[in-house]
């Protein structure tokens, strides 16, 4: 059957493929650090009030008394079919929980990408095509200096200038505020000003360098010297070679949104999902950590398969069967 | 990043000399890198005891005469605050960057030497660690095992394993393949000495540039953690802690989160000039 697929259905059915392959790997990692401690999960709920008698119940209706690979089984099925159990905090189902926050958490994703993603895209190719230029210099080094700071001091300059000295926007946003447009921006403006600053940055470089690479090959020196116009040039000549890497460029990068929304949820108390995992780690409520984890992996992992999957589209020496 | 930086001089003995061979930003970063190691060591003889006393001065007190930072929320001095956090951002970081470079060279070398399904064993694994975003890998082992110095440094140095290893892999398959580590094969040396007298010498340039960075990304995903209150536990603070706790001072002038705030930047920032200076940067980035 996959024999006879077309080629490059199959490439793209080998990177699903490898995708779920290194999401069941992440699921055992991240199963095995949180199962590995002597320590469990009936001893936290029962805390002082644990008998030897009322804890070996209780580890046995929660099938803590199974072996290691069966109690991964277990979870695993559970997180599957979308019921990964308790929090061992407000022992609320944590899908529930997770449900609540997960619409926050993408709508403050989806915007930033939004906007992060063209800018950086227009930024990158400036800086490539004007190579050397004040521009190109003004754009890099702006770039290294964004990233070589942590996010939340990002977010705290843009708290200390935007809120404090000027006065325009509430340091802390709250998604319940969101009952009418002005609203909605001065909810939405400080978290994705500060998320848009860290993930520019790292994209802009990365889509610079894999442009660049492409404009000093030979066959732009080629077109060039045939006279084709500068825009023209980069567009339609070098951008379809540079899609791959780019589209590379930005998946990776959504590894520093992740992390940027981590903090920057946190820093404004944005009730996102992020937000949620923070204060799980903080109280150790193992079964809402390892759920959040989970989808934080598998939408990392899902954006780079697309950008792979783009990156595969978008070359045409790949588009047809050999 | 670099295709911008002004053509070099050619390498002519004088003017490197006198820099060092690193130039003028380089050194500049070096020393103020050097100068931090130093605060790191020596702030808790040199400190006075006294400096760190609760309401010695009013809260979030301006710069002033003997305490040139002003105070902290809770009148504490702020420089002594900012040098004694030295320890637990600049020695802790240092020690998990060269944890996660060593082992990652070794494990690369060993991989690249072996070839095989070691290679493939190694290689694999490395891939499913990077695959958990690092931010998320601190979290989930802070919330398993808490937040203690040990365990902070045990967690960034397995974080920053599987990038080092993937540099020094590449390089080092380069190297492995070349005629005099195939002699040296061929003429029956071990695997070990392989690894350590072929192989090392030739990746360790770049790979002390690679330490160089693992150090930056160290330092910033220590000082996020401590932040959001996950790192360094109090009553240490590292600078992380420092600007998380003192982030009222936003409203009252500013210095006491302004100073941790900045001691980080010039720290990550210094590094990367001495980075951008080192002979082996060239080298890292090719196979990048």
């Amino acid at each position: 059957m996959v024999g006879r697929m077309n080629p490059l259905l199959r490439m793209l059915v080998q990177r699903l493929g490898l995708a779920m392959l290194s999401l069941l790997l992440v699921s055992v990692v991240v199963f095995t650090i949180t199962a590995v401690l002597p320590g469990d999960a009936a001893e936290e709920l029962l805390g002082q009030d644990a008998t030897p008698e009322t804890l070996a119940a209780l580890r046995v209706q929660m099938g803590l008394d199974q072996p290691l690979a069966m109690r991964y089984l277990h979870w695993l099925g559970g997180l599957v079919t979308g019921n990964p159990g308790r929090s061992l905090v407000s022992d609320a189902p944590v899908m529930e929980l997770i449900g609540n926050r997960l619409p926050n958490s993408l709508l403050l994703a989806a915007v930033t990408a939004a906007i992060a993603v063209p800018l950086a895209l227009l930024l990158g190719t400036l800086a490539a095509v004007f190579r050397g230029s004040w521009l190109d210099r003004l754009l890099n080094n702006g770039a290294v200096a964004l990233v070589s700071v942590p996010e939340f001091l990002i977010a705290t300059i843009a708290v200390l200038v935007l809120s404090v000295q000027l006065g325009w926007l509430p340091a802390l946003s709250y998604a319940s505020d969101i009952d009418s447009f002005s609203g909605a921006v001065r909810v939405f403006v400080m978290p994705v000003l500060t998320l848009c600053c860290v993930t520019v940055a790292q994209m802009m470089r990365m889509t610079r360098a894999a442009l660049a690479d492409q404009l000093d090959a030979a066959y732009i020196e080629m077109a060039r010297l045939k006279g084709v116009p500068p825009v023209r040039l980069v567009l339609l000549h070098a951008m379809p070679n540079a899609i791959g890497p780019i589209a590379n460029a930005v998946a990776l990068s959504t590894s520093y949104l992740l992390g940027g929304v981590i903090v920057i949820e946190t820093i404004f108390h944005y009730p996102g999902v992020a937000k949620l995992m923070v204060d799980g780690v903080s109280q150790r409520d193992i079964p809402l950590v390892q759920t959040c984890t989970m989808i934080f992996c598998a939408g990392y992992l899902l954006l780079v398969m697309l950008a792979d999957m783009v990156g595969i589209l978008a070359n045409p020496r790949l588009r047809h069967a050999r | 990043m670099n295709a911008t930086a002004a053509p070099r001089p050619a390498p002519g003995p004088a003017p490197r000399r006198r820099t060092l061979g690193l130039g003028v930003p380089g050194t500049l970063g070096l020393l103020v890198v050097l100068a931090w190691l130093l605060v790191a060591l020596a702030a808790p003889w040199w400190v006075p005891a006294g400096a760190q006393e609760i309401g010695a001065l009013p809260v979030f007190a301006g710069p002033q005469a003997g305490h040139w930072l002003g105070a902290d929320y809770l009148g504490r001095d702020m420089l002594a605050r900012v040098l004694l956090g030295a320890r637990y951002t600049v020695a802790v970081a240092m020690v998990a960057a060269v944890l996660a470079s060593a082992i990652g060279t070794c494990l690369a070398l060993l991989a690249a030497v072996s070839g095989g399904w070691l290679d493939m064993l190694l290689s694999r694994g490395m891939d499913t660690l990077i695959s958990i975003p690092s931010k998320l890998f601190a979290l989930i082992m802070v919330a398993a095992f808490g937040a203690s110095v040990p365990l902070l440094v045990l967690t960034a140095a397995v974080i920053y394993v599987p990038g080092a290893y993937r540099i020094a892999r590449a390089l080092a398959i380069n190297v492995a393949a070349l005629d005099y580590v195939v002699v040296a094969r061929t003429r029956g040396e071990s695997r070990g000495y392989l690894m350590l007298h072929e192989v090392l010498p030739n990746i360790a340039a770049p790979m002390l540039v690679d330490l160089g960075l693992r150090f930056v990304y160290v330092v910033l995903l220590l000082a996020s953690l401590s932040f959001l209150g996950l790192g360094v536990q109090p009553p240490a603070a590292d600078w992380g802690t420092l600007v998380r706790e003192n982030l009222g001072a936003l409203w009252q002038g500013g210095m006491a989160v302004v100073a941790p705030a900045l001691a980080i930047a010039s720290l990550t920032m210094a590094v990367n000039l001495v980075v951008d200076a080192l002979p082996g940067r060239d080298a890292r980035k090719a196979v990048h």
